[in-house]
C-alpha cells in the first residue's frame, strides 16, 4: 500500500482545528447560556400535558398517543370528595413516561429544581404506580412541580374520576397528532419576535421550552402560527366543522380535510359514511342543495378529540 | 447489479457501483419530483386527492424532501464519487464490492426510511425527521462505507498530490457522518427545549452546507475542466473555497432561528458568519468561470457543460440570497415565508441538481462506454428542468414577498392565502415540468445504456458526434 499521505498531515491538523474550533463556537459556548436557563411555569405546564417525547420513541412508536399525560381540571379533592377551588392536574397512569423535567430536574433551573425536589416531592413519583402532577407556586410566586401523588394523596384512578370526561384534556396525544398529520409543514408555532404580536400573539420567552420535544417551531409558514390559538378562538364545535372540512368555515382555506382522524364511528356508535357526505358536500358546491351535511359529533375516544384539546390547549 | 453483492472484489467490472448508484439516483429522482410536483398540487387545489390519510400533504412533504435529498442528491453524489476518485488518483476504486453494497444498503435504507416517514413515525423535526434508528442506519451504512470507499482510494492513488474535488470528497464524507451524529443527540439521548431546537437548524444548516454544497462545487471542479480541457484557473482559490467553507458554512446554523429566544450573542455571531459564506460563493463561481476561457462555445454546444455552467451561474442568486437574507435587517420580512421556499428550492434544484445532473449524464456515458442515447431527450430534459424550476422560483419568491408584506403589516392570514393562489398553481405547473423532464431522462438514459454508440476506448464521450 502506497500511503502517500504526508504532505498532508499539516491540511489534516488544520481541518481538525477549524472544525473543532467551529463546533466549539457553535455547540460548546451556545451549551453553557441554554443549560442556565430556567424553566417558566408556562415550560412546566408543557411538558407535564405533552409528556416525555412526543416523536418517534418506544414508547409510541406510530405515533398513536399511547402512553401519553392528561391534563385534568377538577373541583373536588380527588382523595376526599370535599369542594376545592378549580384546579389544573396532569395525571400520568402507570407506564407514561414521565418528561424531563421529572427525570432531569436540572432541566429546571436551581431555584426551581430545588422547590420541586423538596416542597413538591417529584423524586418520589414513580412511574410504575403513575403520578398526578401539579404546577404550584409559593409565596414568592417561584413556580415549582409539585408530586400530588406523594403530597396530597391523590392517586390517577381517584384524579380522573374526580374530573369526569368532559374536564380531561388529551392535549399530549393530540400534540403527537399534530406532528404525526405534518400540522406543522404549514402552521408555526412560534409568533416573532419582531412582529405578529396584534394577530398570533406574544412571542415564546427563553425559559418556556424547557424539557418540550420536539418544539416543533415550523420555518414555512402557510397558515396561522398556532402557539396562542386557544386564545383566540375557543370554540370546539367550529374546531370540529374546520378540521372535518375546512371549507366549511373558511371557503379560501387550502387546509387538508382532516375527516378520517374521526375514526369509523361517531358519538353514538354509528358508522360514518364518508362517501355519503363527500357526495352531499359536492352536491352542496355544486349549488344543488343550501346546506351542507352535518358534521357527525366525534367519538370521545376518536383522534380528532385529542386533536382539538391540544389546539384549545395552546393558549 | 445484485449478482454482484455476492461475487468476489475483483470479478466486478470497474465502474459498476458508479452504474447502480447513478441509475438509483435518476429514478429517486422521478419519485422525489414526483412527489414534489403532487404536494404543490395540493397547495394549488386542496381537495384534489383528500379524505385519505396516506396521501395527506402532512404526510407527504417530508418523503418528498428527503427523497431528493438522500436519494437523488446524496446517491447521485456517491456515483460521482465512485467514478471521479479514482480517475483522479490514476487508480481503481478500493472497493466495488463494498460500492455496490453502499448502493444496495442505501435504497433500502432509504426505501425503508421514507415508508416510516410516510406513515407519519417522525422524530417532528425538519431536515431531521427520520426517527433515530434510521439516523444511525444512514451514518452506519449509508455515509460510512461511503467514506471508506473514498478515503481508502485517496490514500491508494498513484498521484502525488491530490486534486481540489477528492480534497472535498474526503472532507464532505467525513463532516456528513459528524453532522448526522451529533445533530441527531437530541433523538440518541432525548434533549429538550431551546438545545433539541437549535441542533435541529444545526443539523439542517450544515448538512447542506458542508456535505450538499461543497460536494456539488466539487463535482463541478472536475467536470469543467475535464470536459473543456482546460486546467482548473487557480489551484489556490480552490485552496480559499475549501478552507472558507469549512470556516464559515459551518458556524451559522442559527441563523435559521433569528427570531426564537435564542442567546442574542449566537444570533449576531452566526448572522456575520452567514454573510461570509460569500468567500467561498464567489471563489467557487469565479473558478469555475475563469476555467471557461476559450472554451465558451462549449457552454452552448455541449449538454454537461451547459448543465454544470447554469448550476454555477445560479449559485450568484442563490448565495447572494443567503448571504443577506438571514441578516436581521432582511430576515423579519422574510422569514417563514415562500421566499425560503424558493431560496431551498434554488439551492437543491437549481444549483446543486444541475452540478449532478451534469455529473450523471458525464459518468454513467463515460463507464458505460456508451454515448447518449438522444442530444434531443437531453436538450428537452435541460430546458424542462431549467423553465419549471425558473417558473417554481419566481412564483415562490413572488408569494414570499407577499407573505412577507402580510406578516408584517398582519393583513388577515387568508388574505394572504388569496393573493398566493395563482402562484401555487404556477408552482405546481414547475413542478409538473420537472417531474416530466426527469421521466424523459431515465428513459434516454436507460436507452443509452442499451443501445447508445460504443465509445472507443481512450475517447471522451463529447468527442462523438450525436446519432439522434
Amino acid at each position: 500500500m502506497n500511503v502517500n499521505f504526508r504532505e498532508y498531515k499539516m491540511g489534516s491538523r488544520f481541518f481538525a482545528l477549524a472544525l473543532g474550533g467551529s463546533m466549539t463556537i457553535t455547540l460548546l459556548l451556545p451549551s453553557f447560556d441554554i443549560a442556565s436557563v430556567s424553566a417558566t411555569d408556562i415550560a412546566m405546564d408543557k411538558q407535564l400535558w405533552a409528556g416525555h417525547e412526543t416523536g418517534f420513541s418506544l414508547d409510541d412508536p406510530l405515533l398513536l398517543g399511547w402512553h401519553k399525560p392528561v391534563k385534568a381540571l377538577i373541583k373536588t379533592d380527588p382523595k376526599t370528595g370535599q369542594a376545592m377551588e378549580p384546579t389544573s392536574v396532569y395525571v400520568y397512569e402507570k407506564g407514561a413516561p414521565f418528561p424531563g423535567g421529572i427525570l432531569h430536574p436540572d432541566n429546571l433551573g436551581v431555584v426551581s429544581k430545588k422547590l420541586s425536589l423538596e416542597v413538591g416531592r417529584i423524586a418520589e413519583a414513580s412511574n410504575k404506580d403513575g403520578a398526578v402532577f401539579l404546577v404550584s407556586s409559593n409565596d414568592q410566586k417561584q413556580y415549582f412541580i409539585e408530586n400530588a401523588t406523594a403530597t396530597r394523596g391523590w392517586t390517577p384512578e381517584d384524579t380522573l374520576k374526580a374530573a369526569g370526561d368532559e374536564n380531561v384534556s388529551h392535549a399530549g396525544a393530540g400534540k403527537t397528532y399534530f406532528v404525526r398529520e405534518g400540522c406543522w409543514w404549514c402552521h408555526t408555532l412560534l409568533p416573532e419576535q419582531t412582529q405578529d404580536w396584534q394577530v398570533f400573539g406574544a412571542p415564546p420567552m427563553l425559559g418556556d421550552f424547557n424539557g418540550e420535544s420536539p418544539t416543533a417551531f415550523g420555518s414555512d409558514r402557510k397558515a396561522p402560527d398556532l402557539l396562542h390559538v386557544g386564545s383566540r378562538n375557543a370554540s370546539r364545535e367550529w374546531m370540529m366543522l374546520h378540521f372535518f372540512n375546512p371549507r366549511l368555515v373558511q371557503p379560501h382555506s387550502i387546509m387538508p380535510r382532516f375527516d378520517y382522524m374521526w375514526g369509523p364511528v361517531d358519538a353514538k356508535g354509528v358508522k360514518i359514511d364518508y362517501a355519503k357526505w363527500r357526495a352531499e358536500y359536492n352536491e352542496y358546491t355544486e349549488g344543488k342543495r343550501v346546506t351542507p351535511p352535518e358534521v357527525p359529533m366525534y367519538a370521545s375516544n376518536s383522534e380528532i378529540r385529542s386533536l382539538i384539546d391540544f389546539v384549545l390547549t395552546m393558549k | 447489479m445484485l449478482k454482484y453483492l455476492l461475487a468476489k472484489n475483483e470479478d466486478i467490472p470497474a465502474g459498476s457501483s458508479a452504474i447502480y448508484f447513478g441509475f438509483s439516483a435518476i429514478i429517486w429522482f422521478v419519485l422525489g419530483t414526483g412527489l414534489g410536483a403532487f404536494n404543490a398540487s395540493k397547495l394549488a387545489f386542496p381537495d384534489f386527492v383528500t379524505g385519505l390519510e396516506f396521501v395527506s400533504f402532512g404526510h407527504m412533504r417530508q418523503v418528498h424532501v428527503h427523497a431528493v435529498i438522500f436519494g437523488w442528491i446524496s446517491m447521485a453524489f456517491a456515483m460521482a464519487m465512485m467514478y471521479i476518485t479514482p480517475a483522479l488518483g490514476n487508480t481503481k476504486l478500493w472497493s466495488e464490492k463494498l460500492g455496490i453494497w453502499n448502493a444496495f444498503l442505501w435504497n433500502v435504507g432509504l426505501s425503508l426510511g421514507l415508508t416510516v416517514l410516510w406513515m407519519g413515525m417522525t422524530s417532528g423535526r425538519e431536515y431531521s425527521d427520520f426517527p433515530w434508528f434510521i439516523d444511525l442506519y444512514i451514518a452506519g451504512f449509508m455515509a460510512l462505507p461511503l467514506g471508506i470507499n473514498v478515503w481508502m482510494t485517496i490514500i491508494n492513488r498513484r498521484t502525488q498530490g491530490i486534486y481540489t474535488t477528492n480534497w472535498f470528497f474526503a472532507a464532505a464524507t467525513f463532516m456528513l457522518i459528524i453532522v448526522f451524529i451529533v445533530g441527531n443527540l437530541p433523538e440518541f439521548f432525548h434533549l429538550t427545549g431551546l438545545t433539541e431546537a437549535y441542533l435541529t437548524w444545526w443539523f439542517a444548516h450544515n448538512v447542506l452546507g458542508l456535505w450538499i454544497t461543497p460536494v456539488a462545487a466539487a463535482i463541478a471542479y472536475y467536470t469543467i475542466p475535464k470536459v473543456t480541457g482546460n486546467p482548473l484557473y487557480s489551484h489556490r482559490i480552490g485552496h480559499l473555497h475549501f478552507w472558507s467553507v469549512v470556516v464559515f458554512y459551518s458556524t451559522p446554523a442559527a441563523h435559521h432561528l433569528m427570531s426564537a429566544p435564542l442567546p442574542e450573542w449566537l444570533k449576531s455571531f452566526a448572522s456575520v458568519e452567514g454573510v461570509l459564506i460569500l468567500v467561498p460563493a464567489i471563489a467557487f463561481v469565479s473558478n469555475i468561470l475563469l476555467t471557461m476561457q476559450g472554451k465558451w462555445n462549449m457552454f452552448v454546444e455541449n449538454l454537461e457543460v451547459r448543465f454544470t455552467v447554469t448550476g454555477c451561474l445560479m449559485a450568484i442568486p442563490l448565495n447572494m440570497q443567503g448571504g443577506f437574507q438571514q441578516t436581521r435587517a432582511i430576515n423579519w420580512y422574510i422569514h417563514g415565508t415562500g421566499w425560503i421556499v424558493a431560496h431551498a428550492h434554488l439551492a437543491l434544484l437549481g444549483f446543486s441538481t444541475f452540478l449532478e445532473a451534469a455529473a450523471v449524464y458525464l459518468g454513467l456515458q463515460t463507464i458505460m462506454k456508451r454515448k447518449l442515447y438522444s442530444l434531443t431527450l437531453g436538450n428537452v430534459h435541460f430546458w424542462m428542468l431549467l423553465i419549471g424550476f425558473t417558473t417554481y422560483w419566481v412564483s415562490m419568491t413572488i408569494a414570499g414577498l407577499i407573505q412577507g408584506a402580510g406578516k408584517i403589516y398582519e393583513v388577515p392570514y387568508i388574505d394572504v392565502v388569496i393573493a398566493e393562489h395563482p402562484y401555487m398553481i404556477a408552482r405546481w405547473i414547475g413542478g409538473s415540468m420537472v417531474f416530466v423532464g426527469n421521466c424523459l431522462w431515465l428513459y434516454n438514459m436507460w436507452m443509452t445504456a442499451r443501445l447508445g454508440t460504443l465509445i472507443p476506448a481512450g475517447r471522451m464521450p463529447h468527442e462523438l458526434a450525436y446519432e439522434r
